[in-house]
């Protein structure tokens, strides 16, 4: 069965600076056609369903390594999927953003082999440096799993940021784009988190929503680019140094959902 | 040189042996397997490696470099035989080396060295350790024997010790657990699960072994060709009929239904990838593939036609 590839997202794809084989497959097994078809669903949801707004965009590096930094929002991966699309379809060449998934998406049927041949690897310390230093575009949510466990009412707060990225960063002299994701907890609304049917799925935890599964509803969404953040070092620092850092990032980070937010409140 | 190579008789070590007599190499094999119709110039002695006649061969052919080729895969031999030929037959290789005065010896080892699992990353380097043992056990003498091979680098400083790491061979001759895997008519693959295969050509192989024999580097090296391609790829291109069988079945259904029987623990090279970085080989011997992977599944398919 073929599912159906949106002529504008197989133009996309065509332009990503990737080096593909006659297959259509690159070396770390991203394949051009699983691309056309996960990112032709997402396009429906980029612009149709939610209608996500992107600004700053253009901060992006158009090429080279760079670490996409954000924030998490929404129960599920809504916002790591937006940010890929957002990336694919709004920049000009288009890139192809590399998160660092949960390690039980690569034991789970189809998820592994959607999630690998997307580009979407397992996070590990090697894979991200291995990427950075192809000069690929990473995507990396700091909070982790706690971030995207957040309940509706913490929806605009940031969790604890883990400090491996400052560090891969500062060793792979990578420049960190933070961005702010506006409106995932709106759209999956978590009123709960079933860890133990989490445990049970093999998945860290199981959104509980108004409406019992955690389905999105159709909120307007934001990404917010900002400007490239480039810090000095080896990443062997201190941890003190390396906090302090992280620190920074994450403020940029709040400050842009704090604008969003207000924005999105009309003030 | 004077070079002896056991294992000669195998598919790999007949077109090495073939390709050092061409280039005026003066080739002796042990191998326990016959070969027959070995060239002339080739002296082949049916013994096992372990066997006091296999030291004779060291000691009356007093040879500069061994290419040691004798170690079985567990898809070749399932008996218990296998842990003692791997590991006892390459410790009286170096043993023998040793002893008479050789220079260079190459260990061909291979890259599922590092396992098969879910959270171990894509590109394997040198420096890491061998992973998921617990699940394969069958792999335990291959790694073992790898790993005693590299010891040879500090117990025996005087002899340059190459181990090499070498990926899966896909090629008109069809050896290697890769090709005779593809063999059967149905292909098993687990559903859901896809991952990629990285493979070079037999002419390759051959290639990258008389490079190592040239520029004597000492150390370990991964060994590959082109990219790797997911596995659902080389299926296709091979023209090979996949039959996708959800995990939980997977084991009760091997061996049955025209579907080829494997160890347990190969399940785990069905679900994740090995592949290897095989940069520090390129760059310490010079070392370039001459044959792509659409060419080395393209002239396997072309040999080995899918039975419809």
């Amino acid at each position: 069965m073929q599912l159906p590839i949106d002529p504008e997202v197989e133009e996309r794809i065509a332009r990503l600076e990737i080096p593909f084989n006659a297959q259509g497959v690159d070396p770390y097994g991203v394949s051009k056609k699983h691309l056309g078809v996960f990112l032709s669903m997402l396009k429906f949801l980029y612009r149709t369903y939610f209608s996500v707004e992107a600004r700053g965009v253009e901060r992006v590096p158009k090429r080279g390594r760079a670490m996409l930094v954000g924030n998490h929002s929404g129960g599920i991966a809504i916002d790591g999927a937006m940010v890929i699309t957002s990336m694919l379809l709004e920049m000009d060449p288009p890139r192809l953003a590399q998160g660092m998934v949960e390690k039980f998406m690569n034991q789970t049927p189809f998820m592994s082999q959607w999630s690998n041949r997307t580009g979407q690897f397992t996070g590990l310390p090697e894979h991200a440096v291995r990427l950075l230093e192809d000069d690929r575009l990473l995507m990396v949510f700091p909070e982790g799993a706690r971030g995207t466990a957040k309940l509706y009412k913490e929806r605009y707060s940031l969790v604890q940021f883990g400090t491996g990225f400052m560090r891969l960063a500062l060793k792979t002299k990578t420049p960190i784009v933070p961005l702010a994701f506006l409106g995932g907890g709106d759209a999956v609304p978590t009123i709960a988190n079933a860890y133990a049917l989490g445990k049970l799925v093999g998945a860290p935890y199981v959104p509980i929503t108004p409406w019992l599964v955690a389905l999105p509803i159709p909120v307007k969404l934001e990404i917010q680019y900002g400007e490239p953040m480039t810090f000095e070092g080896t990443g062997t620092e201190e941890d003190e140094v390396i906090a302090q850092y992280v620190g920074q990032v994450k403020q940029k980070i709040a400050d842009m959902i704090e604008a969003g937010r207000k924005r999105r409140r009309g003030e | 040189m004077r070079i002896v190579i056991p294992g000669i008789a195998g598919r790999l070590g007949r077109m090495l042996a073939e390709r050092l007599l061409a280039a005026g190499h003066e080739v002796t094999g042990i191998d326990k397997r016959p070969w027959r119709d070995a060239p002339e110039g080739v002296e082949v002695h049916e013994v096992d490696i372990r066997k006091r006649a296999a030291e004779d061969v060291f000691r009356k052919k007093r040879p500069q470099a061994v290419i040691h080729m004798a170690t079985v895969t567990h898809l070749v031999h399932q008996s218990e035989d296998r842990y003692r030929i791997n590991l006892g037959g390459t410790r009286a290789v170096f043993d023998y080396s040793r002893q008479y005065g050789v220079e260079h010896v190459v260990f061909v080892g291979r890259h599922t060295f590092y396992g098969a699992a879910a959270d171990s990353p894509l590109y394997h380097s040198e420096d890491e350790p061998p992973m998921a043992l617990q699940h394969f056990p069958e792999l335990a003498d291959l790694v073992a024997a790898d790993l005693y091979a590299g010891t040879a680098l500090w117990r025996y400083p005087e002899l340059v010790t190459t181990v090499l790491r070498m990926v899966y061979t896909l090629g008109p001759t069809g050896h290697g657990t890769l090709a005779t895997f593809l063999k059967a008519g149905r292909v098993p693959t687990i559903l859901g699960f896809d991952p990629l295969f990285q493979f070079m050509h037999e002419v390759d192989v051959v290639s990258a072994l008389l490079v190592t024999l040239e520029k004597r580097v000492r150390g370990v090296f991964n060994v590959a060709g082109p990219q790797p391609v997911p596995f659902s790829v080389v299926c296709r291109e091979t023209g090979r009929q996949v039959v996708p069988i959800p995990e939980p079945l997977f084991a009760a259904a091997l061996g049955r239904f025209g579907l080829p029987k494997l160890p347990r623990g190969a399940l785990g090279h069905l679900k994740y990838p090995v592949v290897v970085d095989d940069r520090a080989f390129r760059k310490a011997t010079g070392y370039e593939h001459a044959i792509d992977e659409s060419r080395a599944m393209r002239e396997y398919k072309a040999a080995f036609p899918p039975v419809r």
